[in-house]
């Protein structure tokens, strides 16, 4: 549907794409307002946990309606170290710390959810995102309960930054640059890998791979947990952003606004998940600022987008491309 | 004699829950679809019977019975507003991608924070007149609330009622046809869309009675949905998709831990659900009643 | 022999489905097996692929008992199997339909940083089975827009890409337009026959079976009811009658 495969050359038009895109990433700082920078850096940060999602729907075949647990991980990781361990508030302790228990935590999740599909996995999802919600929500004494926890600036190799503005708009920026760039990367060799290829058959055909000698449910397993990671990492980095984080992430409302932003973007390409988290990230901070009733906004889009452009927007400028193209060789004819 | 009131207690959580869940998994077994809008149909219902006992108690010679007459408002503009949703947003989901399915009706959901926001407007609805006025028994030494029985008695009736509907009127034995497997059904002829409209109004209508039976025990408040529905999908996870039995016992289960547990240990109460959910599935992967 | 069957019996409640049944194949023999609807010929197949277990009896394969083996264990012995309805990778390309068995095959498919195109053998090894199948031209069409008839061979491509010594295959021509078997049955046996491996075919057209097989098993409520080679088996009185339809 709408889907372009560019072959040969490395240096086809996708990567020329790819190259111009992280070309402007490093120039807008000068050419965005602060405000909208940092727009940019939780949409980024939420990229991430885009990518991570779409492995599991896009190339597994699995509907998560519970990333908010992995996300509330990653970001609770760097909350309760910056609580109760300070001297380990490092960026480059708190990074590998949010991976190891957004691990963690989807490794145990994945175990009982990966042994279904379909409804009976989004529904498993989510009540287990609700359980971290609900962990969060009561053991306030330990958690913060409804305030959250506050987020303090994290050093960088000894490095400290006073000012979170400065530190945003500087440092911080092009590290999560860099960290989303590697995230991209990452994710493009697993989904072309033969690893990637066997989360496509399962998704395809499970019966058949099973009998070609692919272990479903441990395959299964291995995308939800990578897709955890992602997502761990993603909200590690968005806690930083936002400075402070409540149970709310864990909420099944949060995962499904991520589901959303895939939508939006597109899922049935590599690149909608980026796209769908940024312009998501916009649509709903204006939404807010434009009207007390957002959500009704958020949702009729919403149901706009799945009546109308079920494809999202990468799905809808793929479309284009691909009839321009045929325009041109049409007329070149 | 503590426990019988826990007991008591319990089979009144029980009393609502299945409600709600019996909604949700009546549409999900007919319809294949997992509304996640469940929670707001719920609300709808609360609200407007919050809004109509309000609105009666502050008349002059509005006679007492007419209040609980007015609990079924609730349920027939949920039943309503189901018919809308179906029509306009689930019709055209069929044969599409379940993550369609699933964010339509979160759309839904989101809409319908709002448009609830919009009509009744932020703030908290307290319409405990029909809960006071019939005061509390003894029972075994301990006062309770006679309102609670009426929850329970009214949840008696109603689920025998649908029980009856699907297993020994015509339209049920079609539904269930439906639900077991929608490909036959079409071969049969069956009238899928018909029978989908019922099923969703039936739903739906059953999470807005669950909402007005509930409103003049709690301030009715925006968000309002959002417990029940996830409650609902623990029974449902722990009774196994589409299975009406199973969404029994799954309430009976979730109804008497909730009632011990908001006691005993408050801060994890849901957390325990959860945990016996999850080993309930590690033990029986589809539920104790799926399929 | 490459598989003996050994008084083999399947029970489903009441229903014997297979009853007494004793066999064997031959290295590089080709033996059809056909009855009517309900004989029990796909319930054969599932017991030797191990999808089901036996209630009586013994199955060896390449001399070694294999009656209560796990179907992966089978298929790492090398029995592949194909079923009655296509099961593809119906989003990948017919290529990746290939490739991603032999990377289970070979061990590969756990590399995960490396792209798949980067394993310059495997890729090479696949496109050669899809010579053999005469898919080659298709290598880069997603499998779902395959005809009917391509479907069934690259169903059968994707077993054989597992390197196996006995192919079980439930009806490779069902659902093929008439017109189209033969040329079907043509490729997958001539790739069959290349490779000198064994197979049991399922299969309903009586030309089909005389074409192409070596010896016939004729199974019929559970039970042989005759076995040998094609014309032999076609001049049986008891076949013609009951499976064949003729006086
Ligand atoms: N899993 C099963 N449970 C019960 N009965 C079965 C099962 N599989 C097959 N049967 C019955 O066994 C008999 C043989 O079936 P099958 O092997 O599929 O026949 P065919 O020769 O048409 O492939 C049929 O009567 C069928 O109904
Ligand atoms: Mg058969």
């Amino acid at each position: 549907m709408g889907q372009l495969r560019w072959r040969g050359s490395i240096l086809g038009p996708r990567f020329f794409v790819y190259l111009s895109t992280l070309v402007l990433l490093l120039i807008l700082p000068l050419l965005l307002s602060p405000f909208n920078l940092i727009l940019l850096e939780y949409g980024l940060a939420l990229a991430l946990v885009g990518l991570g999602f779409n492995l599991l729907l896009r190339y597994t075949g699995l509907l998560s309606f519970g990333h908010g647990a992995y996300f509330a991980t990653g970001a609770y990781t760097v909350a309760m170290v910056g609580r109760y361990i300070p001297e380990l508030y490092s960026l480059e302790m708190l990074l590998p710390l949010s991976v190891l228990f957004s691990f963690i935590v989807s490794f145990v999740f994945g175990f009982i959810c990966v042994r279904h599909t379909r409804i009976f996995f989004a529904i498993l999802t989510l009540s287990l995102s609700m359980l971290v919600f609900a962990l969060l929500f009561k053991l306030y004494h330990i958690t913060g309960g409804s305030d959250g926890l506050y987020i303090p600036i994290p050093s960088v190799f000894g490095m400290v930054f006073n000012r979170r503005p400065d530190f945003l708009s500087g440092f911080f920026y092009y590290f999560l640059v860099f960290v989303f760039v590697v995230g991209f990367l990452f994710m493009k060799a697993v989904v072309n890998s033969p690893f990637g290829k066997a989360l496509q058959a399962i998704r395809d055909n499970e019966i058949r791979a099973e009998l070609v000698g692919i272990r479903v449910k441990r395959y299964r397993l291995y995308a939800f947990v990578i897709s955890g990671i992602f997502t761990g990492v993603g909200g590690a980095l968005w806690s930083f952003v936002n400075g402070h984080v409540t149970p709310e992430v864990a909420h099944w409302f949060f995962s499904g606004e991520i589901v959303y932003m895939v939508l939006l973007g597109g899922f049935a390409n590599f690149e909608g998940p980026i796209i769908g988290a940024i312009v998501f990230t916009f649509l709903k901070l204006y939404a807010m600022s434009f009207t007390e009733y957002w959500m009704f906004i958020i949702g009729i889009t919403l149901i706009i987008l799945v009546l109308l452009l079920p494809t999202g927007i990468a799905g809808g400028i793929y479309r284009l491309i691909t009839e321009i193209r045929k325009g041109k060789t049409l007329s070149g004819i | 004699m503590q426990w019988f009131i826990y007991v008591l207690n319990g089979l009144y959580f029980t009393a609502f829950i299945f409600l709600i869940s019996l909604g949700l998994n009546i549409i999900l077994g007919v319809m294949g679809i997992l509304n996640l809008a469940h929670g707001s149909l719920y609300a709808i219902g609360a609200f407007m019977a919050a809004w109509v006992i309000i609105t009666l108690s502050g008349l002059k010679g509005v006679p007492v019975p007419l209040l609980y007459i007015s609990l079924i408002s609730g349920a027939l503009l949920a039943g309503f507003v189901g018919l809308i949703i179906e029509r306009v947003l689930i019709r055209p989901m069929y044969g599409r991608a379940l993550e369609y399915q699933l964010l339509i009706t979160f759309g839904a959901l989101l809409l319908f924070e709002d448009l609830i926001k919009l009509v009744w407007g932020g703030e908290a609805y307290y319409a405990s007149q029909p809960f006071d006025i019939l005061g509390k028994i003894q029972i075994l030494g301990n006062a309770y609330p006679l309102y609670f029985l009426l929850v329970i008695l009214v949840t008696l009736i109603v689920g025998s009622a649908v029980w009856v509907f699907i297993t020994k009127t015509k339209m049920g034995i079609m539904l269930r046809a439906l639900s077991l497997d929608r490909e036959m059904a079409t071969a049969l002829g069956l009238e899928i869309d018909k029978l989908s409209t019922i099923a969703f109004v039936l739903g739906a209508a059953l999470a807005g009675l669950a909402g007005s039976l509930i409103a003049p025990t709690t301030p009715v408040l925006l968000g309002f949905g959002m417990e029940p529905l996830i409650l609902a999908f623990i029974v449902v996870v722990i009774g196994g998709l589409g299975s009406l039995k199973g969404a029994f016992i799954g309430s009976v289960i979730v109804g008497q831990i909730r009632s011990i547990g908001i006691v005993v240990f408050p801060e994890i109460e849901l957390a325990i659900l959860f945990l016996i959910a999850a080993v309930i599935l590690v033990v029986k992967p589809e539920g104790l009643f799926g399929r | 022999m490459i598989l003996s069957v050994e008084k083999l019996e399947k029970q489903f409640g009441s229903l014997k489905a297979i009853d007494g049944v004793s066999f064997g194949i031959r290295e590089r023999e080709i033996v059809s097996l056909i009855g009517s609807n309900g004989a029990g010929k796909t319930t054969l197949v599932n017991l030797i692929s191990g999808y089901l277990k036996p209630t009586a009896g013994r199955i060896f394969f390449g001399g070694k008992d294999i009656t209560y083996a796990s179907p992966f264990k089978r298929i790492k012995l090398g029995i592949g199997r194909s079923f009655q309805i296509v099961h593809l990778f119906e989003e990948a390309t017919v290529l990746d339909n290939v490739r991603t068995p032999l990377f289970a095959r070979y061990g590969r498919i756990k590399s995960i940083l490396w792209s798949a195109d980067s394993y310059v053998d495997i890729t090479r090894e696949a496109i050669g089975i899809l010579k053999l199948f005469n898919l080659y031209d298709k290598k880069d069409s997603p499998a779902k827009e395959l005809s009917e008839g391509e479907k069934k061979i690259l169903d059968v491509a994707m077993a054989f890409a597992l390197k196996p010594k006995l192919l079980l295959l439930d009806e490779p021509t069902s659902g093929v337009a008439t017109h189209d078997k033969f040329s079907v049955m043509n490729t997958i046996v001539s790739a069959i026959r290349k490779e000198g491996i064994s197979a049991l075919i399922i299969e309903h057209d009586m030309d089909i079976v005389s074409n192409y097989s070596d010896n016939v098993l004729v199974i019929h409520e559970g039970r042989i009811m005759a076995e040998g080679k094609p014309e032999d088996v076609m001049q049986n009185k008891e076949v013609r009658e009951t499976i064949l339809g003729i006086q």
